[in-house]
């Protein structure tokens, strides 16, 4: 029987839900003899080359490009987790959520920040840039989400009892001290 | 001596006296039911509904009713805790909870009460509402989008002769917790830490420190919120 | 302005339990609440200026900015909006040059939105500096604008008739039309004032509220609580201060009864409020008037001076050694809420109006901790007419369990709106025939907080037990968009009115409103529909009757015209659609420049 597949993305994301994935340490190993891995940073696969058991988002969406993925993911895996603030609730990105326009964002981004230096006062605009969306959104509000792990990261322990948990057909029951919002 | 009488919360047969709230029984006797606006020495106020029961069938307030002999009540049943989930998910959706960025995180009562009740993710979209921070008192900040409206600080926290020092401002969902900018332009140290203490949430913290306790260390990481009530039970 | 100031603080005794008072007379005279004035109050008082903005800013017609010279506030509720509001707000827009929610920038005009203002049969309706104009329309507006910019007063803003009966009294001189199409018990011309008085005089106290329970008198609010009851409870305190509350501030949208009671029966209130006083030996009454019909004020508070002299109020009534009673009117400040009888007393006492939690009930524990009684201004009057007639009189109208008469405000798509005061137990259809109804999609029963009911139901009777209503009746046509037209409008109304103080009400009403805009855009699917019932369970755990009923009208609807919303659900997938990218990116590309291409 060929083992399930996994694939992973991170959206608008620090990468950082990836990192404590890395962080089961030795049981990455054990992972490896459970699954194989699609499209994934984990092993650089860049586009989906078959259909997927379970895709692992971290992020928001915050961009067209964002949205994109988020869609291809859907279409291409069985099971969707949202895995930590960002892809939940959308997390620091979405801090611009409630606060003046996407002008003013990029304004203060490009040009009124202290830190910046851009004499031509340019905000990028290149075709290739994917569009900034009106908010940064929580992905279960874009595509249908089946579980949640929450985290900033979420621990190591809560998504490698997950994917045991969902590997085995069992309930995803996290434990107390791994089930944190930060 | 006190009249003394029986009530059963959850199957479970307990000692009551005479004029105490049925919050105050269940603590006393190990059981543990969820609060956020009820605090220690204040007037309860039953705001935020969490501490809902079912009491002879019919739902009240335990931080309000007093308990009166022959009680039956239903505390953490599926439920009650469905309907305290909901709650509490509209508190999550109404303001905006960035809980990696806060200051009280693992502290946090809210948080502490989503974790224990269970909440991976609201239900509901979040509102993400435009919210102030309101920084211009010396000691302390109001970050308006973490308040909860419990009215916590404003029954807590007075002035020496007895001053309200934080107060409700608007009525519906525009209500804000608003600070005396004069009154509490010299607020002491010991009061503003009393003040960011009796807040449930990050709403008011103390400038200049943060992050005291590292993680690991806070109140909620290791043990689910009640569990020292709960504890109780167990000596 | 300090001595202004400082006179009014004194004239209520620098008490603060009458800050309502000093703050709505501060409001009065410079049209808002001037920082300086904060600062007095503050200090005369001994309260921070928090507290004080904590309850000026609950009551809606308490502002800290210029309202403007002329303060026009336009009511927003669905009668007003059946009978042309739309037009009516455009044109005070284009007239005054301003927006809704603005002042001119000369100080002039400012222009509001207000909830229900008692109206519901003459709307369009605003209030004008505390005037009522009444059936406005585009050219009446045109006129009133003029007429300002004129620098004419308020009285002659614009040409109409005064209002029959004592609309038109000196002191009340209203356009205002009482639009009674049917008296039975309450309104009938046989009263005259006195005359219960006369005969419990010779009664000891029990036997007066004996004759109310042997009525099997019910409260005419809404929620029906026996009346002997609830001065029963009142009585059997210790000896001791005790108030009588008459509730004056129906704030139900739709209702306005009391308005008309109070207008052409005010002897009758009192006189109840004097019966109570007797019977439960208190000698301290007030009439809690809502804010909106401040125009009433100056009339009634001449009919309770008339009243002392002939010593039907005052000193040892009629004679009576140790009945003593008098009467005060205490102003609301603007808040629906306030018609819950533990906001009303705490907006008395000069606080936000936010309902307290029960027990103890205002029987007990109520105005200034003291035993209270709280009712309405037609349980009053019902009062006096049993005790004039007897209870078998009053018994013998209505039906078994809802005793006695009741008055209907009637409005919407009907030919005559207005006043019906019909016995217990009348039926709907009965009822639209009366009021010349056809074509009917819904009736609404009780106001907002009550039931919306469809075609079906019509044979329904109105009584305690079926359909109860604290007397608000809105008749909509077939042709209203019952969703968009009145379920929002109401839901909305909610929003604005909740205090906020309990969680649920606060947060759950405006998801409710969410999801309702979601279903009516088209994007609703079945969990939504599910879902809004199911938070009902939520919403019932709020403390008081605003938040438990404020879900009704969209589950009212939902559960009595399914279709109007199953037919506009999508089905749930995978891909929300909700969602839409075209929408989420246009601000940026009309930033950036950026055509908005999406590839699939």
């Amino acid at each position: 029987m060929s083992k399930p597949i996994v694939a992973t993305t991170s959206l608008a994301g620090c990468f950082g839900c990836h990192m404590s994935f890395l962080d089961i340490d030795e049981r990455i190993i054990d992972l490896f003899d459970l699954v194989d891995f699609n499209k994934s940073p984990i092993d650089d696969i860049k586009t989906f080359t078959k259909k997927c058991d379970i895709g692992i988002i971290e992020g928001g969406v915050a961009n067209s490009e964002n949205y994109h993925i988020l869609k291809e993911f859907r279409k291409n895996c069985k099971i969707l987790i949202s895995l930590g603030e960002c892809a939940i609730m959308g997390g620091l990105p979405a801090m611009r959520n409630n606060k003046d326009s996407i002008e003013s964002c990029l304004k203060e981004a490009y040009i009124d920040s202290p830190a910046t230096v851009n004499e031509d006062k340019i905000i990028p605009n290149d075709e290739e840039l994917p569009m900034l969306l009106d908010k940064v959104y929580p992905c279960h509000e874009i595509v249908k989400i089946d579980y949640f792990l929450p985290g900033c990261a979420p621990r190591a322990d809560l998504i490698w009892d997950a994917l045991v948990a969902l590997l085995n057909g069992k309930e995803i029951d996290p434990k107390y001290k791994t089930y944190k919002f930060d | 001596m006190k009249d003394k009488f029986k009530i059963t919360i959850d199957g479970v047969e307990l000692t009551a006296n005479q004029g105490e709230t049925i919050l105050k029984v269940a603590s006393d006797n190990g059981i543990y039911i969820p609060v956020l606006c009820a605090y220690e020495g204040l007037k309860p106020q039953a705001s935020c509904r969490v501490c809902s029961v079912k009491v002879n069938g019919r739902t009240m307030t335990a931080c309000t009713t007093t308990a009166s002999p022959g009680m039956k009540i239903e505390n953490d049943t599926p439920e009650i805790n469905e309907l305290r989930k909901i709650i509490v998910e509209t508190m999550f959706v109404a303001g905006n909870h960035f809980c990696p960025t806060c200051e009280k995180s693992g502290d946090c009562e809210l948080q502490a009460l989503a974790y224990r009740l269970k909440m991976d993710v609201p239900r509901f979209p979040y509102s993400f509402s435009n919210k102030e921070i309101d920084a211009s008192n010396p000691k302390l900040m109001i970050d308006h989008n973490r308040c909860i409206k419990c009215k916590r600080c404003a029954r807590g926290i007075k002035t020496e002769d007895g001053k309200d020092l934080f107060a409700f401002k608007n009525r519906g969902d525009r209500i804000l917790i608003s600070i005396d900018k004069e009154l509490a332009k010299n607020i002491s140290d010991k009061k503003a830490q009393e003040a960011m203490d009796i807040c449930p949430v990050g709403a008011i913290l103390r400038k200049e420190r943060g992050f005291i306790n590292p993680i690991g260390t806070r109140k909620y990481d290791n043990n689910p919120i009640g569990n020292n009530i709960e504890k109780l039970k167990e000596i | 302005m300090g001595k202004e100031v400082n006179n009014i603080i004194t004239q209520y005794d620098s008490d603060k339990k009458r800050l309502m008072d000093m703050l709505l007379d501060i409001q009065e005279e410079f049209n808002y609440i001037p920082n300086d004035a904060i600062d007095s109050l503050s200090e005369k008082l001994n309260l921070s200026k928090v507290h004080i903005l904590e309850t000026i800013s609950f009551y809606h017609f308490l502002t800290l900015k210029n309202t403007g010279k002329y303060t026009i506030y336009l009511n927003d509720s669905v009668s007003a909006y059946m009978s042309g509001r739309e037009e009516v707000e455009k044109a005070f827009e284009k007239e005054t040059g301003i927006k809704f929610n603005t002042v001119s920038e000369d100080g002039l005009i400012g222009l509001f939105n207000t909830s229900c203002i008692g109206m519901s049969d003459q709307e369009p309706a605003a209030l004008i500096n505390n005037k009522v104009f009444t059936n406005l329309t585009t050219e009446k507006v045109k006129e009133i604008v003029q007429n300002i910019k004129d620098g004419k007063d308020t009285d002659d803003l614009m040409k109409a008739e005064l209002g029959e009966g004592k609309n038109s009294d000196k002191l009340i001189k209203s356009m205002t039309k009482n639009n009674i199409n049917i008296n039975k018990a309450i309104l009938s011309d046989d009263y005259i004032p006195s005359s219960a008085l006369m005969k419990i005089i010779k009664q000891e106290r029990d036997e007066v509220i004996n004759e109310i329970e042997n009525a099997e008198l019910r409260g005419r609010g809404g929620a029906g609580f026996p009346t002997d009851l609830k001065w029963k409870f009142t009585a059997n305190t210790p000896e001791g201060k005790r108030y009588i509350f008459c509730n004056a501030d129906e704030g139900e949208p739709g209702t306005f009864k009391d308005r008309v009671i109070l207008t052409e029966k005010p002897e009758l209130v009192f006189e109840g409020m004097a019966v109570c006083g007797y019977a439960i030996n208190s000698d301290q009454g007030i009439l809690y008037l809502r804010y909106e019909y401040k125009y009433l004020k100056k009339y009634l508070e001449n009919v309770i001076n008339k009243m002392k002299k002939r010593n039907l109020l005052g000193k040892t009534i009629l004679g009576k050694e140790g009945f003593n009673f008098d009467i005060r009117i205490q102003l609301g400040g603007g808040a629906y809420v306030c018609g819950e009888e533990t906001a009303l007393l705490e907006s008395a006492e000069g606080n936000r109006g936010e309902p307290r939690y029960k027990p103890p009930f205002p029987a007990i524990k109520g105005y200034l901790e003291r035993p209270t009684v709280i009712n309405n201004v037609e349980t009053l009057s019902s009062v006096v007419k049993i005790l004039n007639k007897g209870n078998y009189w009053f018994k013998k109208l209505g039906t078994e369990e809802s005793r006695g008469t009741k008055l209907l405000s009637i409005s919407g798509d009907c030919e005559k709106p207005g006043i019906y005061e019909i016995e217990w137990g009348i039926t709907i259809n009965k009822m639209l025939e009366m009021v010349g109804a056809k074509d009917v999609q819904a009736v609404q029963v009780g106001g907002p907080s009550g039931n919306c009911i469809s075609p079906n139901q019509f044979d329904k009777q109105i009584r305690y037990s079926e359909l109860g209503t604290g007397g608000s009746i809105v008749v909509i046509g077939k042709n209203r968009d019952l969703l968009k037209d009145v379920v929002m409008n109401y839901t909305n109304f909610f929003i604005e009115e909740s205090c906020g103080s309990c969680v649920p009400c606060r947060n759950l009403t405006v998801i409710y409103r969410n999801t309702l805009q979601k279903i009516i855009d088209g994007k609703g699917v079945q969990t939504d529909l599910d879902n809004m019932l199911e938070w009902e369970n939520v919403m019932k755990m709020n403390r008081c009757g605003l938040g438990q009923t404020a879900f009704n009208p969209i589950v009212t609807t939902l559960r009595n015209f399914p279709n109007l919303y199953e037919s506009k659900l999508v089905e749930d997938s995978d891909i929300k659609q909700t969602f839409d990218i075209s929408k989420a990116i246009q601000e940026y590309c009309n930033t950036t420049g950026r055509k908005p291409i999406i590839e699939e």
